[in-house]
């Protein structure tokens, strides 16, 4: 019995998941409070659509980079791709492309960039962090290369209005329709097909996953390419948001994400996580962004707040798991 | 048996050997870099340009050399541009506040910011089991928002600094810029440790194989953690140095540098997986990088493709190291086959 003790066992560990969940409801739901505690103007449906078209290119991003993760892998250069499809689609546009071709275009060239990115680390075998830090670099390099520093914001009014209203009389934002949309999609793609399994399989054991005839490589191709498509999708929404397509667009966004779904309770090893997590915690990141916002602290102060998140994240359970250890061996102890 | 090795043809055996001395094949390409922009430029081979490059590069590659530290042992440090911002503005505070402290004071006081960082950054690797990744993404915001919250907007100027201190940027002792010799001395000493004692020794041990250093008898967890201590206290001297050369910080000082330094360790050979690297290859890694940046202001190369070309090297730098070392290890597998 001596060498079970320190490892959690698969029971209660599903339990502390569990748990993580109802933590993260909680923890949205106090912040609610604190919101409408700080501001009068907080739970107006204005606000409410603001939160909303505020997360979108996070809830975005967060949904692929939620399965790459699980799958023991990590994709940095997100928000450069984010960038590199908004500056091409402000090129294209101005070079008198017609929106649904340029918008197409932009979508295509982030799924490439993607696939680049699976391409290095499935068939040079590299760790997807140095490859990602390295292409993070070379698209933003490419987004500046396309755009300078010049901004292009002459973009039609049917488009932009896009970034803008709200669904019909709701207080439902139109982009974020997209975002409930691809959550949707995303959630029955890791929760109700093969490849979601699979996804997990690799993420907790690759060369298992292998040996039991997964095809290991294709997988993350394609988490990669889903990355890079969804990263560029986001990217026309923000330009169409801002009206405004320039190369530095999200910059820095990639670890807003990453923190987002660590907070999600996503494991950074592989293997353990889901979306409604992921979900949950991108829906808290937004409104306590906005509660403090509104209480007028600047989002350079901010940053506190997503790195004691991200950190929470991993802290508060590794403290859980410790002190849950020690509460066995003396439980045992005293039944010896 | 005499059928010859694929490993014994010319071309093969200069590919492995530069394999086996990675520094050489990177001194090659900071050669090839400078001939070549020294061959459509003339005026770009001057003791000027050497100046500017080294000035430009000194900082990046003092952070580097904490970055190859801590990354020998497979962790990663993305919280040093965060910690040189905090340590640069607090040093300029405390010159507004005392313009007459003496400078070594000054030094001290951000090395003790930096020292401090990095403890937190170790404790949480360490003691609470975060990944470093996950722990100093989280200190990089941190340490950040805690410099926007206490500056609020406010700015150091080089007018509020004693001239004696802005001297370490401009000065030079026989030729060489005071600024480059103090980088330069902290580089040689962190390299001769890591290459010649124990406790340096100890790094390319642990990140080779963390369970068996364990098993030899290495406290693992403590040589992680004097890591990350080095690395912050490096970060802070670096903050104190940036302060010195630019005269004017603000809460945003530094802001993505931490991008630029793990990119001259990667290009200068200092594998992401530990174990592998020395500061040699990463302080050439960051030449190469900073020489690359003045050749294309040089060449009249719009400067809006430097990013995109570190970040080519980046992904064509661990390219061709894994390329090596596959077929170092393929040269192994030969060698022991045919006795």
């Amino acid at each position: 019995m001596a060498e079970q003790i320190g490892t959690t066992p698969p029971a209660a560990r599903r339990s502390l998941h569990l748990r993580w969940e109802w933590i993260l409801v909680c923890a949205l739901f106090g912040s609610l409070v604190l919101g409408r505690v700080l501001s009068p103007y907080f739970l107006t449906s204005d606000n409410i659509s603001d939160i909303l078209a505020g997360i979108t290119e996070l809830g975005l991003i967060a949904l692929p980079m939620t399965l790459v993760i699980i799958a023991a892998e990590i994709d940095l250069s997100v928000a450069s791709v984010l960038g590199l499809s908004s500056a091409l689609l402000g090129v294209l546009w101005q070079a008198g492309l017609p929106m649904p071709v340029a918008i197409g275009v932009a979508c295509i060239a982030g799924a490439c960039a993607g696939w680049i990115n699976g391409w290095i680390v499935v068939r040079m075998g590299l760790p997807s962090l140095a490859v990602t830090i390295g292409t993070m670099a070379l698209y933003r390099g490419l987004a500046y290369v396309l755009l300078g520093s010049h901004a292009v914001a002459n973009f039609p009014g049917a488009y932009t209005d896009f970034g803008i209203n709200d669904i019909g009389a709701s207080f439902l934002p139109q982009p974020f329709a997209v975002l409930f949309v691809a959550a949707a999609a995303f959630v029955l793609l890791l929760h109700a097909t093969t490849f979601g399994r699979a996804v997990y399989a690799i993420g907790t054991n690759a060369v298992a996953a292998r040996f039991s005839g997964l095809d290991v490589a294709r997988t993350k191709l394609r988490l990669f390419v889903l990355s890079g498509l969804l990263s560029a999708v986001a990217g026309v929404i923000y330009t169409l948001r801002f009206t405004s397509a320039r190369g530095d667009n999200g910059q820095g966004l990639e670890l807003s994400v990453i923190a987002a779904v660590l907070f999600g309770g996503v494991s950074i090893f592989g293997g353990r996580g889901s979306l409604g997590g992921v979900l949950l915690s991108v829906l808290l990141v937004g409104v306590l962004r906005n509660a403090l916002t509104l209480y007028d602290i600047s989002s350079d102060t901010l940053t506190i707040v997503t790195g004691l998140l991200l950190l929470s994240s991993v802290l508060v359970p590794n403290l859980i798991a410790r002190v849950r250890a020690v509460r066995d061996q003396r439980a045992l102890a005293a039944a010896h | 048996m005499n059928r010859p090795l694929a490993s014994d043809f010319p071309p093969m055996r200069l590919f492995l050997l530069l394999g086996e001395k990675r520094e050489v094949a990177l001194v090659a390409v900071l050669v090839a870099l400078v001939l070549f922009t020294g061959s459509v430029r003339p005026a770009f081979l001057s003791t000027q340009t050497l100046k500017d490059v080294l000035l430009n590069v000194a900082i990046v590659s003092l952070l580097s050399a904490g970055m190859t530290g801590v990354m020998l042992m497979r962790h990663i440090d993305l919280s040093v541009s965060s910690t040189l911002g905090l340590s640069a503005y607090a040093v300029g505070a405390l010159f507004v506040a005392h313009p007459h402290m003496p400078i070594m004071v000054a030094m001290g006081a951000g090395i003790a910011i930096g020292l401090a960082a990095g403890a937190i950054n170790a404790a949480m690797v360490v003691f609470g089991n975060v990944p470093s990744l996950v722990a100093t993404l989280s200190t990089l915001y941190i340490y950040r928002g805690a410099d926007y919250a206490w500056v609020h907007g406010g700015q150091v100027n080089a007018s509020n600094l004693p001239t004696r201190f802005a001297g370490l940027g401009t000065a030079s002792l026989l030729g060489v810029p005071v600024l480059v010799l103090i980088a330069g001395a902290v580089l040689v000493a962190f390299s001769i440790y890591l290459g010649q004692f124990p406790g340096g020794r100890e790094h390319y041990a642990v990140g080779s194989n963390p369970e068996a250093a364990r098993l030899a008898g290495l406290r693992v967890g403590r040589r992680v953690a004097i890591g990350f201590v080095t690395s912050g206290a490096i970060a802070g001297l670096a903050g104190v140095l940036w302060l010195a050369r630019f005269g004017t910080v603000d809460a945003s000082t530094g802001t993505g540098l931490e991008l630029q330094v793990v990119a001259a360790a990667v290009v200068g050979s200092v594998a992401i997986t530990g174990g592998v690297g020395t500061i040699l290859g990463a302080t050439l890694g960051a030449l190469i990088l900073g020489v690359i940046s003045i050749s294309l202001v040089v060449l009249r190369v719009s400067p809006f493709w430097e990013q995109a070309i570190q970040g080519l090297l980046i992904v064509l730098a661990i390219s061709s190291d894994a390329a090596l070392a596959r077929a170092l290890a393929r040269r192994l597998r030969e060698k022991k086959r045919h006795g």
